[in-house]
Parts: structure tokens; C-alpha cells; sequence
């Protein structure tokens, strides 16, 4: 059963809609990320699930019950903020103590778990600092225990990590990760990082303009995109025109001198979508010329002008002999590595 | 070369601010100079200003008790004045912050613009306001039934409180308001995720973060309220003397000028170490925080 | 944004009816028909508004105000501009402290410096004169002009100048074609405002005013000293159209709540 539901969940401003028709099951325990671009919907979605906005229409259940009937203040969900949202005029440990005190926890217990709560996120020793005196990286700890420390049902994570630099970040990613694996809170992160999505998430929402574009795993939306947006917004693609042949026995798809065996259901024009780290430079498949040459240490990065316009590779530094600029080459790839998508 | 450069770069702010530094120093600090001084000459009524240097104006303040009750009644009225632009000008800077982008810059425009509005304009208006017994306030007062009798504001305290407090309320609310502007807008949000109501955000997380803006708007309307001149000359009358007053009848009727000035010179002082005291304590009290 | 109760409205619409009310009541007043103070309850008339006609030292106390606030900040912003620049980009000594004092009219009592300007002026012989009246009042704006001056000046993108000097230009020019044109928004509210506090001010001006120099609330106020009438309504509700009409042009062209912000600010 459904630990958290959004079922046909919607939200207009005036006449205008920012999410629309969004259902999701979130399993317990499990980690989700809705990723898209800025203004996809994906942090209304998270408010409207926080209580600080109310769907037009939809409904959002935790455990069977109605969440929207219950004010943000009972809810019980735990919520880190892009931009922290700390008490300032609070030490951290008392920033901490926050939700407890509002929960009436006892004194003496409210301090042990303010002290376990700041030793799990790694501060221990940082209790009576202020906000301002810590760094990003620590105001976001203590925004995560925080969060942590009043055994939220649900953990809401809104770009929690946007304003780290990039070291710090990838840093951050593994601690949240582990610390979400240990205590086992279910947890909704919103980004806008493809990256930062694929690392953490059990399970990625795509989103763009207010509406999912797919649902599945990081593998799944990577290796198998819904729509031509997920396939280039979670990393660099070659889309090809394609076209299916049923004629043929068995039906094949062409794309120029390239041709494999076509997957059931469709004909006529499609796309062939395929990342440019499983094209191989093959005897035989799409003519092409290298028009750039790229070293970037661990990988080569190819421009290539093909039959079906251009195209990225990437091939792994392994010692081999890599084309040169200006060469003719064939690309190649396995059928399994391709997505097929009806239409242009 | 660049030794030359860096020699024009150590004149070049002097040679700028020279002027008005020539102007401050000629024409601020010299009266100001010429005032303390004038406050230890001697006085008569016909002989005029002496200047020499005793102490006669500076021991008639200190031991005639109409000095001390004058002094006692501008700080009272002040210390009053402050409460009761704190009082309302706090609560009316947080509704007006959580108001729509619209009403919030037209209600903004309509309680700081009165600030540029002369100040005997408005004080005019409170003196029809209050108008003797059968004034408007003591007409509505008594038909909302607060008041049974009418109250007198001319010409008391009371009514110079509340005159003051409406000169000096779009201080307090600048004040309030530029603290708010500091605040995370997502901090509400993150105090209610955790379980606070609305009273626990505003005692607990509002108000602690506001108090700077409060406090320092607190020391413009105090400072300016003990010596605010039009607004107690028109609603208290010739009888309820303060300071800035009481120094404008020693100077242009009594003509006592050393008197005058000892009065002025006293305020002066008794300001400025009340505002840098504060500002310091402020200062110390939020610096953990605030920095 | 979380929206406010309704109790939190009827505050406010209180508040709000207070803060206007003593404005509304003097401009309305000034339209009564009769003879003495009454809100206009049987229609409006413009009698008091002629009536202002026929008291010459009104007008004369308008003309010396105007002129007054016009040449005062503008000689300030002479004073004004050099000095701004020089703070907003130099680190030198005495910095803050020049600071400190360019700002401290703001926390000098007005009726302390009136005693100050009146002892002065009247032992070098200029007492009662526009001269000294014009000298007072360039002391009292010149904060104001320097403070919207400073905000402009350190403000502005200063690799746009260093751009100008690598084509050539220099001194004058400089300042003249890339720096005023630049910081002139700047340079324009500070005039607007310290106009607006020149022509307001009364407890200086009381000090220094003498009957061919008396400024237009230096009037008002020694008439209401002697009786309030409907005339001096009139008078008040002209006041204040001519200031709300600098206003509103203030806020349009630079925004009111970054005019105010810090005004009566200590010199922190």
C-alpha cells in the first residue's frame, strides 16, 4: 500500500496552471526527486504537500488520510529549505530544539536528541554557534537535523543543496544518502540537478511546465526516456530520424546506412534516441566525418557531422587509438541501448 | 608612475571633501563652539549678554525646580511618544510587509509620505482634531461610547503624545519595516513545519528578529521627540513648556540668551550620550546575532 | 505569502484612518464656506483659497521659502557631490569620522543648531538676512543630499569610468560625460529631498527668520500662534499639495521607501 499518495493533484494562479494531473505513490522509506527546470511545478508541488499551498483540485493522502484537511503546523513533516530558513537569533542547538519544544518534549530528552541530532549530520561541538557564524555547509546540517530531529513522517528537501559549491555538494549527496539509508525517513527531494536526482533518488518524477513526463527509475529515465525533454534533460542525447520498415521480414529500423531490428508496435517515422557514451566507432552503420576532437581526461568527446545530422560521442580513454578530426567513420551501437519514440 | 598615482590617490579625497569639510567646520562647528560658550556668560536685563565666564545659567538650572520639572516632562513626553510609535508602528510594519505588491507600496506611500508633509500642516490638523471639548475625537470617542465626558487634549500631554506619535510613527515603521526586509521569507514556513502557531512565530521567531529595527527606531523617535519644537508650541501652548521651547522663549522673548543657551546646550549633551549609549548597547546586545 | 487575519485589516484600516485623518481634516476644512473653522457640511467654497490673496506676507513667505529650498540644496549638492565621491571610493583616514560629521545635523537638534546659526550669524552682522538663512539651511539638507549622492556613488560600476580613462578621458570630461550622467539620478533626489526638508523646516528657520525673510511655515506658524482660522487651512492644504506633488514624482522616478530609508538615521 501507498505510504504517500498525490492523486490528480492541481494548482492554478488565476488562470494560470503550474501543476497539473499529478499522481505519484511514494512507498515507505523510499527516496523521490522531482527534477525539471526551473518553473516546472516542482516546488508547488512540494508546498502543496508541505500545507503551504492548497491544491485547486486533487487529493494528497499520507497512510490513507486526508493531508490537506490538517494545518502545515500538525502535519508533521519534516522540511529543509533552499535558502535554510534558520532561526538567526537561535544558537543551533536551539534551532533544533525548535520542533521538540513545540511538541512538548521533556527537557532532559529534548537535549539528548538535539545532541544526537547534531551529532548525526556531524556537529557535535557546534551547539551554541549562531547561524551566521557557521558555514553553508553547516547551516545545512543543522537545517537537516533540524528537520530530522521530530521523526518527521515524510523529510521535504526543497534544492537543499543549491547553494553549496560543487566540492561540497557531491560531499553533501553521499552523507544525505547514507543518513536517509539509516534512519529510513521517506523523503522527497526537488531539484533541478540532474545529477544530484540520479545519485540520491530511488525513484525520479520528471517534470516540466506543471505536468510528469515520466516516472521510473534513475537507470529508467536515463536509459529509457518517455519523451524527447526527459531524454535531454537528463544528460547529452543524439536524437535520429528514423524511419521503421514492415516490409521488410523481420521489420527494421534505418536510419541512414545504420539499420537494426525494430522493436513491436510502431512504423512509419520515429525518433532513435541514444547516448553518445553507447555509440561505437563500428566497420559498419551511420556514415559520419569527426569535426571536432575533445580530450577531457577520462573521456574523448567527438562532434561528428552524420547522414542524420550531428552527433556526440563519447569513448572512454582506454589507450586505444581514437579517430582524428577530420576522419570517416561509422557509428554503431547495440538496439538495446536505443530508445524508440513514434513521431520526429 | 605608480608612486605618482598613489600620491594622487591619498590626495585626491581630501582635496574632495575639503569644501565641505572648510563649510562643517566654519559654519557648524564654530556656533556650536560659540553656543557652549555662550552658555557661561553672564546676563541682565539691561545690560545685555557679558561675556564672561561663570556658572550662574548652569546653577539655575541645576537647583530652580521649574528646570528639572521642564526637563522631566520633555524626556516623560518622549519616553511616551517612543512607547506609542513602538506600540502600533511594529504591528502595522508586519501586516503591511504580509500584504500583495500593490497595497503594500500604496499603503507604504501613505503612511511614510506624511513625514515629508510640513510638520505645523499636520500638527494643524490635530489642533482641529482635538478642538477644545467639542472636538472630532471627543465627539467620536463619545459616540463609540469609550469616553463619557470629553477628554482635553489641547493643551495637556496627552494630546502632545499623540500628536508626536502620528509625526513621528513612519520613523518607527521605516525602521520596523527595513528589519523585515531581512528577514527569510520561508522562515514562518520552516517555524510552522515544526509545529509553531502563529503566536509562538511571532513571539518566538518575529519579534526577537525584529527587535533591532524597533529598537533603533526607538532612538530616532526619542531623540527627536525631546526636542521636537512645532508640535509641542502648537498643541501645549504657552504653559507646557519643554525644552526646545522653553530655549525659544529665552531667545526671542525673555532675549536671556546665555539662559537659552545653557538650556539648549543641556539637551544637547543629555541627547547625544543617550543615543550613543544605546546605539553601543545595541550594538553589543545583536552583534552575536546579527553580524 | 501568508495573508492577514481580519483582525490584523481592522488594525490596519485604524492605523491608517489615524495617519491620514489630521491631513484630510486641514484640507478639507480649508474648503468650508463659512466664516470660522468647520468642516464643509453645506458645499465647498474656494473663499479662503482667494482669501490667501489678500494677505501679501503669505505670498512673500511662499517666494522666500521656494527660493530657499531651491538655492540651499543646491549649493549643498555642490558641497555635496565631491565630498560623496570621494567617501564612496577612497579608503583614507578620517573617513568615517568626515562621515560622522557631514551626517550630524541629523542628530543636532534643529532648535540647538537655530541658537547656534542665531548667536553666529548675528555677531558677524548678517542676522535676519536670506544670506544667513541660505547658510543654515545648506548645513541642515546637506545630509540628505549626501546621503542619495553616497547611495548613487558607491552604487555605480566603476569599471565604466576606468573604461572612459583607457579611451582618453579625463578630469572634467570624466566626470562631466560618464560620472554625473551616472550617479544623476541620485544627484536629482538628493536635491528633491533636501528641498523638501528646507522648505518644511521650522524649528531652525524660527530662529533665523526676521520679517522680510521669513520663511512659509515660519509664518504659519506665528499666525496660529495668534488664532487658527480657516486661512492658515488653506494655506496648509496648498503645502501640502505642493509636496505631494514632489511626492509622488519622488517615488515614480526613484522609489519613496529607498528615499526614507535611513532618514533621521543617527549617522551610524
Amino acid at each position: 500500500m501507498a505510504y504517500l499518495e498525490l492523486e490528480g493533484v492541481a494548482k492554478q494562479f488565476g488562470a494560470q496552471t503550474v501543476v497539473d494531473d499529478f499522481s505519484l505513490s511514494v512507498g515507505k522509506g523510499e527516496f523521490i526527486s522531482f527534477l525539471g527546470p526551473s518553473g516546472c511545478g516542482k516546488t508547488t508541488t512540494l508546498q502543496m504537500i508541505a500545507g503551504f499551498l492548497d491544491p485547486t483540485r486533487g487529493a494528497i493522502r499520507l497512510e490513507g488520510k486526508d493531508l490537506t484537511a490538517i494545518h502545515p503546523a500538525k502535519r508533521g513533516l519534516g522540511i529543509v529549505f533552499q535558502s535554510y530558513a534558520l532561526f538567526p537569533h537561535m544558537t543551533a542547538a536551539e534551532n533544533v530544539a525548535f520542533g521538540l519544544e513545540m511538541r512538548n518534549v521533556p527537557r532532559a530528552e529534548r537535549a539528548e536528541r538535539v545532541r544526537d541530532a547534531l551529532a548525526m549530520v556531524g556537529l557535535a561541538g557546534y551547539e551554541d554557534r549562531h547561524p551566521r557564524r557557521m558555514s553553508g555547509g553547516q547551516q545545512q546540517r543543522v537545517a537537516l537535523a533540524r528537520a530530522l530531529v521530530i521523526k518527521p513522517s515524510v523529510l521535504l528537501l526543497d534544492e537543499p543543496l543549491s547553494n553549496l559549491d560543487a566540492k561540497l555538494r557531491e560531499g553533501m549527496q553521499i552523507e544525505l544518502r547514507q543518513i536517509q539509508r539509516t534512519i529510513g525517513t521517506t523523503t522527497i527531494l526537488v531539484t533541478h540537478d540532474q545529477n544530484e536526482a540520479m545519485s540520491l533518488s530511488d525513484r525520479i518524477v520528471v517534470m516540466s511546465q506543471g505536468k510528469i513526463e515520466q516516472i521510473g527509475t534513475p537507470q529508467e529515465t536515463y536509459e529509457k526516456p518517455a519523451s524527447a525533454f526527459v531524454s535531454q534533460f537528463l544528460g547529452k542525447t543524439n536524437d535520429f530520424a528514423a524511419t521503421i520498415d514492415r516490409a521488410a521480414t523481420p521489420a527494421r529500423v534505418i536510419a541512414g546506412s545504420w539499420s537494426a531490428p525494430a522493436p513491436v508496435g510502431l512504423s512509419g517515422p520515429v525518433t532513435v534516441s541514444i547516448r553518445p557514451e553507447r555509440i561505437g566507432f563500428g566497420d559498419a552503420g551511420l556514415n559520419a566525418t569527426i569535426v571536432t576532437r575533445i580530450f577531457q581526461g577520462n573521456h574523448w568527446l567527438f562532434q561528428c557531422d552524420s547522414e542524420c545530422g550531428p552527433a556526440i560521442v563519447i569513448r572512454q580513454n582506454d589507450g586505444e587509438r581514437q579517430p582524428a578530426e577530420g576522419e570517416a567513420v561509422h557509428l554503431a551501437w547495440r538496439p538495446e541501448d536505443m530508445s524508440v519514440r513514434g513521431g520526429v | 608612475m605608480s608612486m605618482a598615482a598613489d600620491e594622487r590617490n591619498a590626495r585626491a579625497p581630501w582635496a574632495l571633501t575639503a569644501p565641505a569639510l572648510m563649510l562643517f567646520v566654519g559654519v557648524l562647528l564654530i556656533p556650536l563652539a560659540m553656543t557652549v560658550m555662550l552658555s557661561f556668560h553672564d546676563w541682565g536685563q539691561y545690560k545685555g549678554i557679558e561675556p564672561v565666564f561663570i556658572l550662574k545659567n548652569w546653577h539655575e538650572i541645576a537647583t530652580d525646580p521649574y528646570y528639572a520639572e521642564m526637563f522631566w516632562r520633555t524626556f516623560r513626553i518622549a519616553i511616551l511618544t517612543t512607547l506609542l510609535t513602538a506600540l502600533l508602528g511594529a504591528p502595522e510594519a508586519y501586516i503591511l510587509n504580509r500584504m500583495d505588491g500593490r497595497w503594500k507600496s500604496f499603503f507604504l506611500l501613505v503612511i511614510l509620505g506624511p513625514l515629508l508633509i510640513s510638520v505645523v500642516a499636520r500638527t494643524l490638523g490635530w489642533a482641529l482634531l482635538f478642538g477644545g471639548n467639542n472636538g472630532l475625537v471627543n465627539k467620536l470617542l463619545m459616540s463609540a461610547g469609550v469616553i463619557r465626558s470629553p477628554i482635553p487634549f489641547m493643551f495637556t500631554e496627552t494630546g502632545m503624545v499623540i500628536a508626536l506619535a502620528h509625526v513621528m510613527m513612519p520613523f518607527m515603521v521605516l525602521s520596523v519595516w527595513a528589519a523585515l526586509q531581512r528577514l527569510d521569507p520561508q522562515i514562518e514556513n520552516a517555524a510552522m513545519s515544526l509545529g509553531a502557531g502563529p503566536v509562538t512565530i511571532i513571539r518566538r521567531i518575529i519579534m526577537p528578529q525584529i527587535m533591532p529595527g524597533v529598537l533603533s527606531g526607538a532612538i530616532i523617535v526619542f531623540s527627536l521627540s525631546a526636542s521636537a519644537f512645532a508640535t509641542p508650541a502648537i498643541i501645549g501652548g504657552r504653559r507646557l513648556k519643554v525644552a526646545a521651547t522653553l530655549a525659544y522663549d529665552e531667545f526671542l522673548n525673555t532675549l536671556n540668551w546665555p539662559l537659552g543657551a545653557a538650556v539648549a546646550t543641556l539637551l544637547l549633551v543629555a541627547l547625544v550620550l543617550i543615543v550613543v549609549g544605546s546605539n553601543a548597547l545595541i550594538e553589543r546586545r545583536y552583534a552575536e546575532v546579527f553580524r | 505569502m501568508r495573508r492577514n487575519g481580519p483582525l490584523a485589516l481592522i488594525f490596519h484600516t485604524i492605523f491608517v484612518i489615524i495617519m491620514v485623518a489630521p491631513i484630510l481634516v486641514v484640507c478639507l476644512v480649508a474648503f468650508t464656506p463659512e466664516g470660522f473653522l468647520s468642516l464643509p457640511t453645506n458645499g465647498f467654497s474656494l473663499r479662503w483659497f482667494r482669501a490667501i490673496g489678500n494677505y501679501p506676507e503669505f505670498i512673500r513667505a511662499f517666494w522666500v521659502s521656494l527660493g530657499l529650498g531651491a538655492l540651499s540644496s543646491l549649493v549643498a549638492l555642490l558641497f555635496a557631490v565631491p565630498a560623496a565621491l570621494a567617501i564612496a571610493r577612497h579608503r583614507f583616514r578620517g573617513r568615517d569620522a568626515l562621515a560622522a560629521l557631514f551626517l550630524s545635523p541629523l542628530m543636532i537638534p534643529h532648535v540647538v543648531l537655530g541658537i547656534a546659526f542665531l548667536r553666529f550669524f548675528t555677531s558677524a552682522g548678517l542676522g535676519g538676512s536670506f544670506a544667513a538663512l541660505v547658510i543654515a539651511h545648506v548645513i541642515i539638507v546637506f545630509p540628505f543630499a549626501l546621503r542619495l549622492t553616497l547611495a548613487a556613488a558607491t552604487g555605480m560600476d566603476r569599471t565604466v569610468e576606468m573604461a572612459a580613462v583607457s579611451l582618453g578621458a579625463g578630469g572634467w570630461t570624466l566626470f562631466r560625460r560618464v560620472t554625473l550622467p551616472l550617479i544623476l539620478p541620485g544627484v536629482i533626489s538628493g536635491w528633491a529631498l533636501a528641498f523638501i526638508q528646507s522648505f518644511d523646516d521650522l524649528t531652525m528657520t524660527v530662529f533665523l527668520a526676521a520679517p522680510g525673510t521669513e520663511t512659509l511655515p515660519v509664518r504659519m506658524f506665528l499666525y496660529i500662534q495668534d488664532n487658527i482660522d480657516p486661512l492658515v487651512t488653506s494655506v496648509s492644504a496648498c503645502v501640502i499639495a505642493v509636496t505631494m506633488t514632489a511626492l509622488i514624482l519622488l517615488d515614480r522616478f526613484y522609489g519613496l521607501d529607498r528615499v526614507l530609508a535611513g532618514k533621521g538615521d543617527t549617522g551610524r
